[in-house]
């Protein structure tokens, strides 16, 4: 039941984000600033995980190829398939919820407990499209967070399965090239962009209607963070079964 | 000028406000005091439409605000000014930036024309020179007057301030009470103003509304607060003790 109510709310609070427009001169520097925090900020961690899980899978790979038969390069091909399909999208994404969404969560709420979002009501803004829209726009650009966890992932293979010895760069290449459909990157980015809208509202969702004080504000974030994860799985396995299957 | 008629309030099936009338005069700073939990923020944020009030109507100089729609809500809000409890500051944003938001929001005035006026009431609340701190490097009583510069930014036509001096020494409380009065009377704002501190009402209590068990138990001036028999409301006035000490000496005739 009350997860049915929350369901609503979160509806609800979509119709608030999407009505009434902030003055767009002001609205520009919102999303300029959230681009910043949110894309930028995380830039770093991306691109270090995403290189060394691409790494990890391809001596994974590597290793468990004892078959004589099986051509090397099924490394290669082994890693583009899992970075690809689930490690950038999905993975990073999980990563994200904690990063970003407790950061939207905890922002969002303290600026609720300390009576910051009344303030605004207070003074006639349309507190959800200020804070929530910029935060999605911003995500717009997410799909550009994972081409570049992709290409890391990839490239993380490449560094440990050539350096690592365990194929020649041709090899390598090959392998990448084996049997490539288009469509599995579409589907990745299609899934690339339900996450990234997921991951701006739902821990907005957690900020924007938390009670209380500055210890809720703490525990908003653990929630948030399981919630998200949970929204991204599901919507994970229903893209996938829609999409692949 | 503001009116309120029978307004009712509750949470999960408990009554808060019981039905309330009361007309909050222009130009003066009207008070609301009472015991903390006797729903004075739930009062006030009725009747700026942060809470739905249950029944009852709420009307601006006429305007039927209570049945207004939320958009219609939020145009007679930019003509509000609000001092939260705890300031409300928006702590991502310096001072300068904060007070200058309704106009950056409101207005069409250029860069330079919001300066001025952003310097113009930071130096009504002695604050010239600390546009450029984050609220989070200024004090409380800092953060507070910050507050009121936003709230009275924009030229409001209504003023609502919820205990604006709480947390705050006698001294600063005095200057900040005394503040919101002579912004009152010189801007012809209707102000109101929710305090349980009765040194406010010694001092700038010109109309009072006592607030107890969800309703208005009585009004008056802060002269007749001292004289009157009403024994919820002695019973509130005097349970510090400095008043109590007051009182005797007055009894004693001294
Ligand atoms: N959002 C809410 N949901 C449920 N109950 C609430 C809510 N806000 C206030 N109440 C209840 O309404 C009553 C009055 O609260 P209110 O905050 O108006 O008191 P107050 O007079 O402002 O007190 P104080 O002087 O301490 O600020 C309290 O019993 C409180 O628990
Ligand atoms: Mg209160």
């Amino acid at each position: 039941m009350t997860y049915l109510h929350s369901i609503g709310e979160y509806f609800l609070m979509l119709k608030g984000v999407f009505g009434r427009m902030t003055k767009g001169s002001v609205l520009k520097n919102l999303i300029l600033k959230e681009i910043d925090d949110l894309i930028m900020g995380s830039l770093g961690i991306v691109a270090f995980l995403s290189f060394f899980i691409g790494a990890v899978v391809a001596i994974q790979t590597a290793l468990n190829l004892n078959n004589p038969l099986i051509p090397k390069s099924l490394v290669a091909y082994a890693a583009r398939q899992s970075v690809i399909l689930e490690f950038a999208p999905t993975f990073i994404s999980i990563i994200m919820a904690g990063k970003v969404g407790s950061f939207i969560t905890s922002s969002i709420g303290s600026m609720r407990v300390t009576e910051q979002i009344d303030a605004l009501e207070v003074m006639g803004i349309n507190s959800k499209n200020y804070l929530i829209f910029p935060k999605i726009i911003a995500m717009l650009t997410y799909p550009f967070v994972i081409a570049i966890s992709m290409f890391l992932g990839i490239a993380g293979a490449y560094s440990a399965a050539v350096l690592g010895g365990f194929v020649n760069s041709d090899q390598f290449i090959s392998g990448l090239q084996d049997e490539f459909i288009p469509f599995h990157l579409t589907y990745a980015f299609i899934k690339t962009f339900l996450f990234a809208f997921i991951l701006a509202t739902v821990p907005a969702y957690h900020g924007y209607y938390m009670k209380g004080g500055a210890l809720e504000v703490g525990e908003a974030s653990t929630t948030s963070f399981v919630w998200t994860s949970v929204v991204l799985i599901i919507t994970n396995y229903a893209v996938t079964q829609l999409l692949l299957s | 000028m503001i009116q309120v008629k029978n307004l009712h309030k509750g949470f999960n099936g408990q009554e808060i406000l019981k039905g309330i009338n009361y007309t909050f005069e222009r130009g003066k700073t009207n008070l609301i005091i009472g015991q903390s939990g006797s729903g004075k923020s739930v009062f006030l944020k009725c009747m700026l439409g942060l809470f739905k009030a249950d029944k009852g109507t709420i009307e601006y100089d006429g305007k039927p605000y209570s049945t207004f729609s939320d958009e219609e809500q939020r145009e007679l809000r930019t003509e509000m000014g609000m001092l939260f409890q705890g300031g409300a500051l928006f702590d991502s944003m310096t001072v300068e930036e904060n007070v200058m938001f309704p106009l950056r929001m409101f207005t069409k005035q250029k860069k330079s024309e919001m300066l001025a006026r952003v310097n113009e009431v930071l130096e009504r609340v002695n604050l010239e020179g600390n546009g450029n701190k984050m609220p989070s490097e200024i004090s409380g009583g800092m953060q507070k007057r910050v507050a009121i510069a936003r709230a009275i930014v924009n030229k409001p036509k209504y003023l609502f301030c919820d205990e604006p001096n709480s947390g705050l020494d006698p001294q600063t409380a005095t200057v900040i009470d005394n503040l919101i009065q002579e912004l009152t009377v010189e801007n012809d704002i209707t102000t109101v103003l929710i305090t349980h501190d009765m040194n406010s009402v010694l001092e700038i209590g010109e109309r009072i509304a006592f607030l107890k068990d969800g309703l208005l138990a009585w009004k008056g001036t802060k002269e007749e607060i001292f004289k009157t028999d009403d024994a919820s409301v002695t019973d509130f006035v005097y349970s510090s003790n400095l008043f109590q000490k007051v009182r005797k000496a007055q009894l004693k005739g001294l």
